[in-house]
């Protein structure tokens, strides 16, 4: 029986593996991965279809039509999140690893986020142009969804923690986060507006990142503490 | 240094409701390094319960469980480092390989060699080459997979909810040889089974919940 | 131990008899409160200059809104209080606290709706305290809901305090975002009613019936309470010697 401590692997290292298997796993099952950044095409698709088509129009409405979308896509996603590892076993084995499990479910975000985040945040100048935002306005969308897109998934992850196993949990999740998610709808809405009529948007901005440094740090505890209550 | 009179494990008066059930009325025992506690009952009567409560998976409304003498509430991350859970579920991911499984589950905790995961799966007889996955398995070959990861993660206490569930014969022994073994190197266990294990009346302890 | 207090009133049937106490004492505080309020401010208080008569409503509608914040601090207080401490009382307060809370909200919002109608000619126009309770609302909604999608009390009591604790860090935050919002967009909307220029006739009823409300909101959240209390603990001994069963 080797003595408590011997070849035992540190927290970071523990993360590091953690993100390799959730990669290593999304890889294997490529579509599931995808589907969020397709509804968020398809919604975004749907405000030009009902109203009038007009550039000036969509650029007014371009702001509100990528943030919601960006909003009801990151609802969709957070069913990958904690989900199967909820329903195999795996979360249970991570909450009696003896490693803080804070750490180890704020890898699996990282993981999510890269996954479901970070491609609606590349398609959205595509979407964005199409919605009538000029060139020039592509870095501040850009911008803008990076950050809210990271702080959708921190939150997200604390209903997800929280409505694990539950049936139906689905709507449910959506009820307890989209009124989280006011914040940082408006900031980023307010933010990619900007963006758009090419003034300048730091004042949302610095906003915006401070709700998502806040994030950071909390939210990956509070989904902790939600994940093993979920576990009793 | 362990001694082998050493009490690690000890419950002291567990209470514990699940809903409107007492499921745990004032339970305690204790247990010496070496030996291996079958909780046994019937269906419903809180083996599980009881399990999950030592993991620390379920808040107990009163009692102590102590480990190696101190409460397990105020250092749980030590307890828990000294220990492998093995509940119903097998924690296997079913999109990756056993070898895959082993590397992210239990070298999270222990720095696993390749020679390490040989053994393991040699030891439970895994069947499978290396390409397989693990939703192409039998279910008993997928116990055979979760109990090597109890093996390669080299903890003091085993914490083991029905392990033997969907092996044959042929699996059931392995896991009694796996748990002597265990024993021997001076590791405890605590099993709910109703199978037969095939350890010495010095090394069993039985417990039945009523 | 100065704790001793506070340990105290986390032993279910301290808690029984204190509140029992408390509970007439708070009906009745509130009945005299709320009848010299209404009284004051629906019969003795001037019409304002600028609003006439329509203004009496902030008598109902600013207590509500004030209530129903801090009905969601006492929630969120005593979640925390229970999950830190593992005290059941704690959360049968933050359990009975919610669906009162939502109640005062509803109220804040109709009678705002009904205060903005002589304003703003509809019943609502997106101002930035209406908008902030209904986010509000959505967060109580949500509360409520995530208790009764739980089974298991005891899981669902320590979710929800988990819920109640991340909302109330947040309410501040959506709050202020609500605020910033508006004030990009119209500012006169907002339902103002300038409390440093208030004179005594109008200030004096709308702090009776604040007290009123608080009084009442104390009394419906002890009944409450004392009930979640004996239902959880249904079974032990004390509760046969406590209601004379």
């Amino acid at each position: 029986m080797s003595a408590p401590g011997a070849s035992r692997v540190s927290s970071w290292r523990a993360g590091l593996l953690l993100v390799q298997r959730d990669l290593r796993l999304a890889m294997r099952r490529p579509g599931e991965w995808l589907q969020p950044l397709i509804f968020f095409l398809v919604v975004t698709t749907l405000f030009p279809l009902a109203t009038d088509p007009q550039m000036s129009r969509l650029r007014d409405m371009a702001p509100a039509a990528l943030w919601v979308a960006a909003l009801l896509s990151s609802l969709l996603a957070l069913e990958l999140l904690f989900r199967e590892d909820g329903q195999d076993g795996s979360l249970e084995q991570l909450a009696v690893s003896g490693l803080p499990l804070a750490w180890l479910l704020l890898a699996k975000c990282c993981v999510h986020w890269l996954l479901t985040g970070l491609p609606l945040v590349l398609v959205a100048p595509l979407v964005a142009t199409a919605l009538g935002a000029p060139y020039a306005a592509i870095p501040g969308v850009l911008g803008a969804l990076l950050v809210g897109s990271v702080t959708l998934s921190l939150i997200g992850a604390v209903g997800a923690g929280l409505t694990l196993g539950l049936r139906r949990g689905g709507v449910l999740l959506a009820l307890l986060v989209l009124p989280l998610a006011v914040p940082v709808l408006i900031f980023g809405a307010r933010a990619t507006a900007l963006a758009i009529a090419l003034e300048p948007m730091a004042a949302p901005m610095y906003l915006l990142a401070a709700i998502a440094v806040l994030s950071a740090t909390l939210a990956p505890l509070a989904a902790a503490a939600a994940v093993r209550i979920s576990l009793e | 240094m362990m001694t082998s009179t050493m009490r690690l494990l000890e419950a002291d008066q567990l209470h514990l409701w699940r809903g409107e059930l007492q499921v745990l009325r004032g339970l305690s025992f204790s247990l010496d390094a070496g030996r291996c506690l079958q909780v046994t009952g019937r269906n419903g009567a809180g083996k599980t319960s009881l399990l999950r409560v030592l993991a620390r998976l379920l808040p107990l409304e009163s009692g102590i469980v102590s480990w190696r003498g101190s409460d397990t509430s105020k250092d749980t991350f030590a307890y828990h480092s000294e220990l492998a859970w093995l509940g119903h579920a097998t924690a296997l991911k079913g999109d990756l390989t056993a070898r895959e499984n082993l590397l992210y589950s239990a070298g999270l905790r222990r720095a696993i060699t390749p020679d390490a995961m040989n053994a393991a799966l040699a030891a439970v007889g895994y069947a499978h080459s290396d390409g397989h996955l693990v939703r192409q398995m039998s279910a008993g070959q997928q116990r055979r997979v979760a109990l090597a990861r109890v093996l390669l993660l080299d903890s003091v206490l085993w914490l083991l909810d029905e392990p033997t569930v969907n092996l044959d014969a042929g699996g059931q022994e392995m896991f009694g040889g796996m748990l002597q073994a265990h024993l021997e190197r001076g590791g405890l266990a605590v099993v709910a089974t109703h199978q037969t294990l095939p350890l010495p009346a010095s090394r069993l302890q039985a417990l039945e919940l009523a | 131990m100065t704790w001793t207090w506070f340990h105290r009133f986390g032993s279910p049937p301290y808690f029984y008899r204190v509140a029992g106490i408390l509970i007439p004492w708070f009906a009745w505080i509130a009945a005299v409160a709320a009848a010299a309020g209404l009284v004051g401010g629906l019969v003795l208080a001037p019409p304002d200059y600028q609003q006439g008569e329509g203004y009496r409503i902030i008598f109902v509608h600013v207590p509500a809104a004030v209530l129903s914040t801090m009905a969601y601090a006492v929630m969120a207080t005593a979640s925390g209080v229970g999950l830190i401490w593992r005290m059941n009382v704690a959360h049968a307060v933050a359990a009975s606290c919610a669906t009162i809370g939502a109640w005062f909200t509803v109220v804040a919002l109709a009678t705002g709706s009904l205060w903005g109608r002589p304003m703003w000619g509809t019943y609502w126009a997106w101002d930035p305290r209406l908008t902030s309770e209904l986010v509000l609302l959505f967060l109580y909604l949500g509360y409520l809901g995530l208790r009764g999608a739980i089974d298991d009390g005891a899981r669902a009591d320590r979710a929800c305090a988990v819920l109640a604790l991340v909302g109330v860090i947040n309410l501040p935050i959506i709050h202020y975002s609500v605020d910033w919002w508006n004030s990009l967009h119209q500012g006169h909307t907002v339902l103002k009613f300038g409390k440093a220029s208030m004179p005594p006739s109008m200030l004096v009823p709308l702090l009776l019936m604040m007290l009123a409300f608080t009084m009442y909101f104390g009394a419906i959240m002890l009944v409450r309470a004392r009930g979640e209390v004996l239902r959880r603990e249904r079974s032990a001994r004390w509760i046969s010697e406590a209601t004379g069963a």
